[in-house]
């Protein structure tokens, strides 16, 4: 009885910790300054059609500073694969040495596919996404909108609630949102270090984003 | 020849693929001076043949590494109203007709095809009132849409992240 009264206690306890520190990170993630020591190590997801698309305009525009990138994609997505290379080998310099990398994750959900089930293939989507964190310990999760963000900004979190790394979650919300964020959008923004819409109407919705008109 | 491409990205719309190559949509075409249609028809399960379509030079096929040369070809593009789709098709100039696919989920990309529309930058209709629009619309309206910046997006994460 009393064993069992001490484990609840020990348990709620954990999760205070869990709390405290969760909303710390979040909290400091302006304090985080990566790029004054050095290069700067990017986790880029890349969702389907016309997710990878706006990804890669924005990764475009990025400087040589930014490596080495890792791009994480939905293991049923065929395109962005070849998307990427080609992007990354037009961006390559003689004497640049940019590195990148495309690893694949169980897509969290399929287009059409329904509530209930999408909860169980995020869980498993978990499931590979915090050995891939833990392992690729990025400064930065770049990410704009496909489910499959999700379970990866939960990992980069964890590895800061868990003190071993801060990673910096940067979300830019799709063009296609004007009025509405995406689930993803609303999922990550009480936890996003920098989350960018590209319409004034979801800068006045949403105070803690960041408008720069069209980025894409 | 006054071409019209088709495109529906990587998903499937077979409603717009079925509802193009109806006899009165290409009909409302012909009226225009199209003569020739060409449909990107991604995963759907409808890929016309060329023959399927008398009076009309059709060309059908699934993907291709880029549409661009389909987009540059073509004098009137219709497409779904994807990002990558639009943002290709408005980035090369062209008019630009959005045709919403009232299947998706709450159907979000109606809040982008409907904020361009109010900017002028494309029309917009639904698989039911595609032969309708085709028949009806003003090209010379639209604006001409000019690119997002995603240099301003680097400069400020520079600055955030500390890069020097």
């Amino acid at each position: 009885m009393a064993f069992l009264a001490g484990a609840v206690f020990a348990v709620g306890f954990i999760c205070l910790l869990f709390i405290i520190r969760l909303y710390y990170i979040v909290k400091n993630g302006s304090n985080c300054k990566p790029g004054s020591k050095g290069p700067v190590a990017v986790l880029v997801v890349a969702g389907s059609g016309g997710h990878t698309t706006e990804i890669l305009r924005l990764m475009e525009s990025l400087s040589a500073a930014y490596t080495p990138r890792h791009y994480v994609i939905a293991d049923t997505d065929r395109m962005s694969e070849e998307k990427i290379c080609s992007f990354e080998s037009s961006k390559q310099n003689s004497d640049s040495e940019s590195q990148f990398s495309i690893c694949r994750i169980p897509r969290s959900r399929e287009v059409h596919q329904s509530w209930s089930s999408s909860v169980i293939s995020t869980l498993q989507a978990l499931r590979f996404s915090l050995p891939l964190v833990f392992r690729l310990r990025p400064d930065v999760v770049l990410c704009n909108g496909p489910g499959t963000c999700v379970p990866l900004c939960v990992a980069a979190l964890l590895l800061g609630i868990l003190g071993m790394k801060k990673v910096l979650i940067v979300y830019v919300e799709s063009i296609c949102r004007v009025q509405t964020l995406s689930l993803t959008g609303k999922i990550l923004y009480p936890i996003s270090d920098y989350f960018f819409v590209q319409w004034s109407s979801l800068r006045d919705k949403y105070p803690k984003s960041i408008f720069l008109g069209r980025i894409v | 020849m006054k071409t019209v491409f088709v495109t529906v990205g990587t998903t499937s719309f077979d409603e717009l693929i079925e509802s193009i190559t109806s006899p009165e949509t290409v009909q409302a075409l012909k009226a225009r001076g199209y003569e020739r249609l060409v449909l990107q028809v991604g995963r759907g399960s409808l890929l016309p043949s060329a023959d399927s379509c008398p009076h009309i030079t059709l060309e059908a096929y699934r993907f291709k590494d880029s549409i661009a040369e389909d987009i540059k070809y073509a004098d009137l593009v219709i497409s779904h109203a994807g990002a990558g789709s639009c943002l290709e098709s408005l980035g090369a100039g062209k008019s630009l007709l959005v045709v919403i696919n009232n299947k998706l989920m709450n159907n979000h990309q109606l809040e982008m095809a409907r904020q361009l529309h109010m900017d002028s930058h494309l029309l917009y209709c639904s698989c039911s009132t595609l032969t309708e629009t085709l028949r009806m619309m003003n090209l010379s309206v639209l604006q001409p849409f000019l690119p997002g910046q995603p240099k301003n997006f680097a400069n400020f994460l520079d600055k955030a992240l500390g890069v020097q």
